[in-house]
C-alpha cells in the first residue's frame, strides 16, 4: 500500500504541473492533502519551463476517425497524364486484429459438401456399431441388416455426371500391317570439274580451236588415200605409247635449259666477264691489247684429236662447229664432229662421228641446220641437224664420185688435194650427192715459165680457198707450194692470175670483209700477207717466227685480223694503228707442246675461238683496243659502216703501194 | 639422251639434288630423299603455276621458261614444261 499511494503521489503531481489549472490542483491537491498532507510538490528536473500566460493558454483536443498511421500525401504516377497525381482520397482503415473464421454458411457449396460427409460418416458409425452389436447374433441378420442400411446410403453417393446415360462404345478396326517397299535408280554418272577462266586459258582455248581448223583445211584438201592412213596409223601408235606411263623424255628440253642454268651459275664470273668487263688498263698500256681467256670447251672422246676446222652458226651466233681429226698423216683415225654453244660450256650439243677424220667444216648460210664436212679420205658429207641421228644425212661415197685426197676445204663448195673443185649438189628429190666440177686445174694447166726457160711443172695441190663476199664468181686458191692462184668460177681449166706467195704451203687465204681488193694469206714459212689482187707483190709481210696455223680477218674492222702460230701465241695486228707489229701477242694454251690449228672471229660478240691440236677449244675476249673504231673528229660525225672501213684500208694502202710502185716490179 | 643430260646436270659442281615433277604435283623422279622430294615438289610446284598464272594473265601470248630463286643458301631453278617441272638445287660457287 506504501508504494500504490507513491506512485499516486507521482501521477498527480504530473497531472497538476501539465494542466496548469490551479483550480483543479488545488482541488486535487486538497483532496490529497486530507490522507497524504505532508507531501509537498515536487518538480522533476526536466520540466518544461512555461510562462504563466503560456500556463494558462488552452489547448483544445479533437478526437477525429482518422487513421494517424495511414499517410497524408500519397502520390501516384499516372501513365496517361504522364505525371505524378496526388491521390484524394487515403484508406483510413487501420486494422488492428484479424482473425480469419472457420464458419461456413450452411448454403454454399462447401457446406453441402460438409454436410453430406457429415451424415455419411455418422451413417458408417452407426452401421459399425450395429455390426458390433450383432456380432454376437446370427450373422444373417447382420447382412440382412448391412443389406438395409447399404442401398439407402447409395443413392446418396451416385453421382449424376452428365444429364444423358452416357455410356462409352469403343471397336477398333484391323490395322492392315504397314510395308516398306523402295525402288532406286541407278545414278547418273558424275564427274568433279574445276577449271579457272583466266584470260590465258581463253586464248589457249582459242589457239586450239584455231589449230583445229586449219587442221581440217589441210585435211579437206585431196590428199591420197594412203597417206591418210599411214597418217592414222601413226597416230595411233603415238597414242598408244602416250598412255602407257609417264613419258618422261618431254622433259628434254626443259633440262637442256636446266643444263645450261646449271653451267651459268658455276660459271658466273666467266659469263659476267664475257658481257661486261672491259679492261680498263688498256688505256695504260698504248695500243697493245690483250686476250682474255673465257671458257674452254673440251669433250673427253676428241682428246686426241687435233682440232681440224671451226666455224660459227651464221644465224645463231653463239653455237660453233669444230671438226676433229688429225694433222699427222702417218696416223689417221676416227673424226668427229661436234657443236658446242657459249651457253654450255660442259658438254657439246650436237655428237657426230665418222670413220675418218674431218678436215674441213662449213655451215650453210641459208639453212643453218646443214654442216658441210670434208673427210680425210676424200669423202664428204652432210649432217643435218634438224635430225636427230648421229650419221651424216647425206655422204659421198666412191659412186658418187668421192676426192681421191683429203677434202682441205669445204664451202659450200669442196676443194679436194688435187685442185678439183666440185660443185655438190644436193638434190633433195632424189636425196643424192652430185657433184659437178668447177675447175679442173690439172697438171697441164699449170705450167710456169721459169727464169731460166725451164718449163717447169707445177703440181697443183689446193690447201685452202676462199670465195670473194661481194664477187660471186671470184675465188682464190691455196696450194701447197706456196701459190696463190685465183680464179673465177667461169673458167673452168684456166686461172686468171697467180701469186707467188710463200715459200712453203698456203695455210689460209682470205678475202677482206670490207675491201673489195685485198686479201691476206698465211703459210707455214712463218709469214703473213697482206696483198691487193691487182698487184703481184704482197702490200705487207708479217714474220711471226714460226709456222702459222690460220688467220682470219675480224668482221668489225677492215684493218684488224688475227694470226695463230705452232708455238701457241695468237698475234692480233691493227694496221690503222700499228702497220709493222702486233698489238697483241699472247700466249693462248697452256702446254708447250700444244699446237693451234684454227682461229675464227665471233660475228657479233667481241670474241674468239682458237682450236689447238689437243683437242680444246678455248674462247677468248678481245680487250677495247683491239677493237678501236675511229675516233671522232670534232664537228664531224662518226661514220659508220663499210664505207668507212674501206676509206681507211685504201689510206693504208695508198702509203705502201706509192713506195712499192716507186721501187718498180 | 635425255638421261644423260639429268645425269650430267646431277654431276655437276655445286649440284645438291634434281626433281622431276609431273602435272600434277608428284615426283616422278628425283635423288633427293623422300621427304625433302615431297615438300619440295608440293611447294614448287604451287609457285610455278602462279608464275605462270601471272605472267600470261599480263599477256596471254607470253609464257614461263624458267624460275630461279636464290637465297641465301642455295639457288633452286625451275624449269617448266607443258607437262613436267624439272626442279634442280645448286650451291653456286661464290
Amino acid at each position: 500500500t506504501e508504494l500504490s499511494t507513491s506512485k499516486l503521489k507521482h501521477k498527480w503531481s504530473y497531472l497538476n504541473s501539465v494542466t496548469g489549472d490551479e483550480d483543479a490542483s488545488t482541488e486535487m491537491g486538497e483532496g490529497l492533502d486530507e490522507w497524504a498532507a505532508a507531501k509537498t510538490l515536487i518538480k522533476p528536473p526536466d520540466q518544461l519551463e512555461l510562462t504563466e500566460a503560456e500556463l494558462k493558454e488552452e489547448f483544445t483536443r479533437i478526437l477525429t476517425a482518422n487513421n494517424p498511421h495511414a499517410p497524408q500525401n500519397i502520390v501516384r504516377y499516372s501513365f496517361k497524364e504522364r505525371t505524378y497525381k496526388p491521390i484524394s482520397y487515403v484508406d483510413q482503415m487501420a486494422i488492428h486484429f484479424s482473425l480469419n473464421g472457420n464458419m461456413i454458411l450452411k448454403d454454399s457449396d462447401e457446406g453441402r459438401c460438409q454436410n453430406a460427409r457429415l451424415s455419411t460418416e455418422a451413417d458408417s458409425k452407426i452401421i459399425s456399431e450395429e455390426e458390433e452389436a450383432e456380432e454376437t447374433g446370427t450373422a444373417e441378420a447382420a447382412e440382412a441388416a448391412e443389406a438395409e442400411e447399404l442401398p439407402p446410403p447409395r443413392p446418396k453417393e451416385r453421382k449424376l455426371a452428365n444429364q444423358f446415360n452416357f455410356i462409352e462404345r469403343a471397336s477398333k478396326t484391323l490395322n492392315n500391317p504397314l510395308r516398306d517397299r523402295a525402288c532406286q535408280s541407278e545414278p547418273t554418272p558424275c564427274k568433279n570439274f574445276s577449271a579457272t577462266a583466266n584470260q590465258w586459258e581463253i586464248y589457249d582455248a582459242y589457239v586450239e580451236e584455231l589449230q583445229k581448223m586449219e587442221k581440217s583445211k589441210e585435211k579437206e584438201k585431196p590428199r591420197a588415200h594412203i597417206a591418210k592412213k599411214e597418217e592414222k596409223r601413226r597416230g595411233r601408235k603415238s597414242t598408244s605409247l602416250e598412255s602407257q606411263s609417264d613419258d618422261i623424255t618431254k622433259v628434254s628440253k626443259a633440262a637442256k635449259i636446266m643444263e645450261r642454268m646449271v653451267n651459268q651459275n658455276t660459271f658466273d664470273d666467266i659469263a659476267q666477264d664475257f658481257k661486261y668487263f672491259e679492261d680498263a688498263s688498256d688505256e695504260y698500256r698504248d695500243q697493245q691489247g690483250t686476250l682474255l681467256p673465257l671458257w674452254k670447251f673440251q669433250y673427253d672422246k676428241t682428246k686426241r684429236l687435233a682440232v681440224t676446222a671451226i666455224s660459227w652458226n651464221p644465224k645463231y651466233k653463239d653455237l660453233f662447229a669444230v671438226g676433229y681429226g688429225s694433222y699427222d698423216f702417218m696416223k689417221q683415225s676416227q673424226g668427229m664432229l661436234l657443236l658446242y654453244t657459249m651457253k654450255n660450256p660442259s658438254f657439246p650439243e650436237y655428237i657426230f662421228s665418222s670413220e675418218s677424220g674431218i678436215m674441213c667444216l662449213d655451215i650453210h648460210n641459208d639453212h643453218p641446220h646443214l654442216v658441210a664436212v670434208g673427210f680425210y679420205d676424200g669423202n664428204v658429207a652432210i649432217y643435218n641437224l634438224k635430225k636427230p641421228s648421229s650419221q651424216p644425212s647425206h655422204k659421198s661415197s666412191a659412186k658418187s664420185g668421192k676426192h681421191m685426197d683429203p677434202v682441205w676445204q669445204v664451202s659450200v663448195l669442196f676443194l679436194s688435194s688435187n685442185l678439183l673443185l666440185f660443185m655438190w649438189n644436193l638434190l633433195c628429190l632424189q636425196n643424192e650427192l652430185v657433184h659437178t666440177d668447177v675447175i679442173k686445174l690439172s697438171v697441164e694447166g699449170t705450167t710456169m715459165q721459169g727464169p731460166e726457160g725451164l718449163q717447169l711443172q707445177t703440181f697443183g695441190c689446193g690447201t685452202s680457198f676462199d670465195f670473194h663476199k661481194k664477187i660471186d664468181y671470184l675465188f682464190l686458191v691455196g696450194t701447197e707450194e706456196g701459190k696463190i692462184y685465183k680464179c673465177s668460177k667461169c673458167y673452168s681449166s684456166q686461172f686468171l692470175d697467180v701469186f707467188e706467195a710463200h715459200h712453203m704451203a698456203v695455210d689460209a687465204v682470205s678475202w677482206n670483209p670490207y675491201h673489195m681488193k685485198v686479201f691476206i694469206s698465211c703459210s707455214s714459212d712463218w709469214t703473213v700477207k697482206i696483198w691487193d689482187h691487182t698487184i703481184k707483190t704482197p702490200m705487207f709481210i708479217y714474220d711471226l717466227n714460226s709456222a702459222v696455223g690460220d688467220v682470219a680477218w675480224s668482221p668489225y674492222s677492215s684493218t684488224v685480223f688475227a694470226a695463230v702460230t705452232t708455238d701457241g701465241k695468237a698475234h692480233v695486228f691493227d694496221l690503222s694503228v700499228n702497220k709493222y707489229e702486233a698489238i697483241c701477242t699472247q700466249v693462248v694454251v697452256a702446254k708447250k707442246k700444244n699446237k693451234i690449228t684454227h682461229i675464227q672471229f665471233n660475228p657479233v660478240y667481241p670474241v674468239v675461238i682458237i682450236g689447238d691440236d689437243r683437242g680444246h677449244v678455248t674462247c677468248l675476249k678481245l680487250s677495247p683496243n683491239l677493237r678501236r673504231m675511229p675516233k671522232e673528229k670534232k664537228g664531224q660525225e662518226v661514220k659508220k659502216g663499210p664505207e668507212v672501213e674501206i676509206a681507211k684500208l685504201d689510206k693504208l694502202l695508198n702509203l705502201v703501194r706509192e713506195p712499192a710502185g716507186q721501187a718498180g716490179r | 639422251m635425255l638421261e644423260e643430260t639429268l645425269k650430267r646436270i646431277q654431276a655437276h659442281k655445286g649440284v645438291v639434288g634434281t626433281i622431276v615433277v609431273n602435272a600434277e604435283g608428284i615426283p616422278i623422279r628425283t635423288t633427293l630423299d623422300n621427304s625433302t622430294t615431297v615438300q619440295y615438289a608440293g611447294l614448287l610446284h604451287q609457285l610455278t603455276m602462279k608464275a605462270r598464272s601471272t605472267v600470261r594473265d599480263i599477256d596471254p601470248q607470253n609464257d614461263l621458261t624458267f624460275l630461279r630463286i636464290r637465297s641465301k643458301k642455295h639457288e633452286i631453278m625451275v624449269a617448266p614444261d607443258k607437262e613436267y617441272l624439272l626442279i634442280v638445287i645448286q650451291n653456286p660457287c661464290e
